[in-house]
């Protein structure tokens, strides 16, 4: 980092872009396209990888990536070091759900190794695994802010706080098939 | 005394709607700068008397940090929040966004106003997916209603404020890395000097604060700098969100004034659980020297008392430990994060954070060497102050507070190869 700030956007605007992504897809990255300077498209990068994920079962391949570098005029290199850089984004495939537990300070000393064991035992899963039937990715995560209601997890966008046996067999049950 | 300034609509329902928070006055102040077409300089000047100081970890004064952009430079500036609240035990940021968002618009469109930026970024973790809802739905009213926008009050002025979601990584509530990070690239720390006050956001003058530090802008306006600044005590103005939680009953974020015994913080908090004793705190965040509980039991909770007894009020994330955990398990897990974020850049942190965690971890399962607690002071002696960002001392300081208030723990660890307690 110098004292030049250029994007990396050096490629040749590539054409057809709606040929990348469906038009739901095109529309939310736009959303998140128009918040930045116009020579700043790539600012959109954490947006565009969040939504193809999301659209494509949870987790991103090289091509997808490097069809939002397209997207974006952006260098697939500048794509896959984002995607590689941030853990939210997953490049294996993962299960329909992904419980993401934290193990951190507040969390461990409030027994989160227990809902960890809890959950290997109940989705035959281990930390950072699928289970069988495909509906579970079980992800060890740090501190999510939300200590207070430690333990906790998170399951796609919602927190569950204050977990006990009793109450992760409820929200499992709750969960879409 | 509590809830006076980012929790002061709690008692409301559903507060964080706009009618809300106009009902109380919202967005009264902004008006008035706007109409009134006050100088600038006389908002700056306000937020220095008030004594705030950075509630994101470091506790730069407010107002000193903004008085270094240069307003009548040409070309675009930019105000960036900070939501990227990452640091272990800190969750007060959350509470913010969710059930008051119109005082951080309010807050952030008046700093744009101070520093002649017309555009802002509130840099929300990604993980935080909830109270970014939240804060967008405040977005879409604050635009509706015109106190965002072009134009505002038909001053001229013009504002934009965007929100801006992480995909998860601690090392972006790094300022220059969340900077990095907006611009669309691997969250990296940027050397300093330059400072974003001179080269920030797109090679713009920039400031950055912390998400409850500019939320913290209206009040201190409306009610005026000295008001704010006798809530708390000498060098500590104001009051602040304290995210207490641990072995205690009723964990939860407090706004209390700044030098507030802690004894009165953990009885807000319902004190101890059931039968467990207190044996330690971490006073403001994972990467704040943990002290032994009956030290803490006679603290204040402002930046002067904790850092003479050698930590640091940090972001005011407080985690209370009882007696039944082993110090050297605590370590470990937390030498574990510092590793698992480090983003790799500085060869000290990158490798050094391993090694800490490699014989911390060595001590804990039993494998631990006598040698191992010189090495370990060794080690943080050549990663602290020797990387780009603080994130290698704050790697460090956790490794230091625990050798020197629970050495013996350790010891005992290393000698028995099992835990002292449990
Ligand atoms: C590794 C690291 C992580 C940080 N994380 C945060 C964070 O999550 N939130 C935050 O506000 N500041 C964080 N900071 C501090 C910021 O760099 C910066 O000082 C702060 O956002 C400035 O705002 P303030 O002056 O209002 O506190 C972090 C600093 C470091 C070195
Ligand atoms: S430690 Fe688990 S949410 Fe903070």
């Amino acid at each position: 980092m110098g004292f030049k700030n250029i994007p990396m956007s050096t490629v040749k605007p590539s054409e057809n872009k709606q040929a990348l992504f469906n038009a739901k897809i095109r529309a939310e990255i736009d959303k998140w396209i128009a918040k930045y300077p116009p020579e700043w498209r790539q600012s959109a990068v954490m947006g565009a990888l969040m939504i193809v994920q999301r659209e494509h079962g949870g987790s991103l391949t090289p091509e997808l990536m490097d069809n939002v570098a397209a997207y974006l005029d952006m260098a697939p290199i500048a794509v896959y070091e984002v995607g590689s850089f941030y853990s939210m984004y997953e490049h294996k495939p993962v299960g329909r759900h992904k419980i993401c537990v934290c193990t951190n300070v507040s969390c461990m000393i409030n027994g989160a190794d227990q809902i960890v064991e809890y959950l290997e035992q109940k989705l035959n899963a281990r930390l950072g695994g699928t289970s069988a039937d495909g509906k579970y990715t079980l992800k060890e995560v740090e501190c999510l802010g939300a200590c207070g209601g430690a333990p906790m997890f998170q399951i796609g966008e919602k927190y569950y706080e204050n977990l006990t046996p009793e109450l992760i067999d409820s929200i499992l049950d709750g969960l879409e098939e | 005394m509590a809830n006076e300034v980012c929790f002061r609509n709690m008692d409301q329902d559903r507060p964080w709607l706009l009618e809300q928070y106009r009902a109380r006055g919202g967005y009264e102040m902004l008006s008035r700068i706007l109409k009134e077409k006050m100088p600038p300089e006389k908002i700056i000047d306000e937020v220095k008397a008030s004594g705030l100081r950075g509630r994101g970890g470091a506790g730069f004064p407010t107002g000193l940090k903004w008085s270094f952009i240069n307003r009548n430079a040409p070309g675009h500036k930019y105000v960036v929040c900070n939501s990227d609240e990452g640091e272990p035990g800190t969750f007060k940021d959350r509470d913010i966004l969710r059930y008051n968002p119109h005082q951080l618009i309010e807050g952030m469109v008046i700093a744009g106003y101070a520093i002649g930026a017309t555009c802002g970024y509130n840099y929300i973790r990604g993980e935080f997916w909830e109270p970014y809802e939240r804060f967008e739905a405040a977005l879409e009213e604050a635009r509706s209603a015109g106190f965002l926008g072009n134009d505002l009050f038909g001053s001229g002025f013009d504002f934009q404020l965007h929100s801006h979601l992480g995909a998860g990584a601690y090392i972006c509530g790094e300022e220059t890395a969340l900077l990095e990070s907006i611009e669309g690239k691997k969250g990296q720390p940027r050397y300093k000097p330059p400072f974003p006050a001179h080269f920030g956001l797109y090679g713009c003058p920039t400031i950055i604060n912390n998400t409850e530090s500019l939320a913290s802008i209206p009040v201190i306006l409306e009610k005026g700098g000295a008001w704010f600044k006798g809530l708390g005590v000498e060098n500590s103005g104001g009051s602040k969100l304290f995210s207490i939680s641990g072995n205690i009953k009723n964990p939860g974020v407090f706004e209390i004034p700044l030098g507030t015994p802690f004894s009165e913080l953990l009885e807000m908090a319902g004190g101890m659980k059931e039968g467990s004793r207190i044996k330690a705190v971490i006073p403001g965040g994972s990467s704040a020297p943990i002290l032994p509980g009956d030290v803490m039991m006679d603290l204040t909770m402002d930046y002067d008392a904790i850092a003479k007894a050698g930590s640091m009020l940090g972001s005011g994330a407080v985690i209370v430990l009882d007696d039944s955990n082993c110090m050297v398990k605590v370590l470990e897990r937390m030498s574990y994060f510092y590793h698992e974020e480090s983003c790799g850049q500085c060869t000290p942190c990158r490798e050094g954070t391993g090694w800490l965690y490699r014989v911390v971890n060595r001590i804990e399962t039993g494998r631990g060497r006598p040698e191992d607690l010189d090495l370990l002071d060794d080690m943080t002696v050549k990663i602290a102050g020797r990387t780009i960002c603080a994130l290698g001392d704050a790697a460090a300081m956790p490794v230091q507070g625990m050798l020197k208030h629970f050495r013996d723990e350790f010891e005992y660890h290393i000698e028995h190869k099992r835990c002292l307690v449990g």
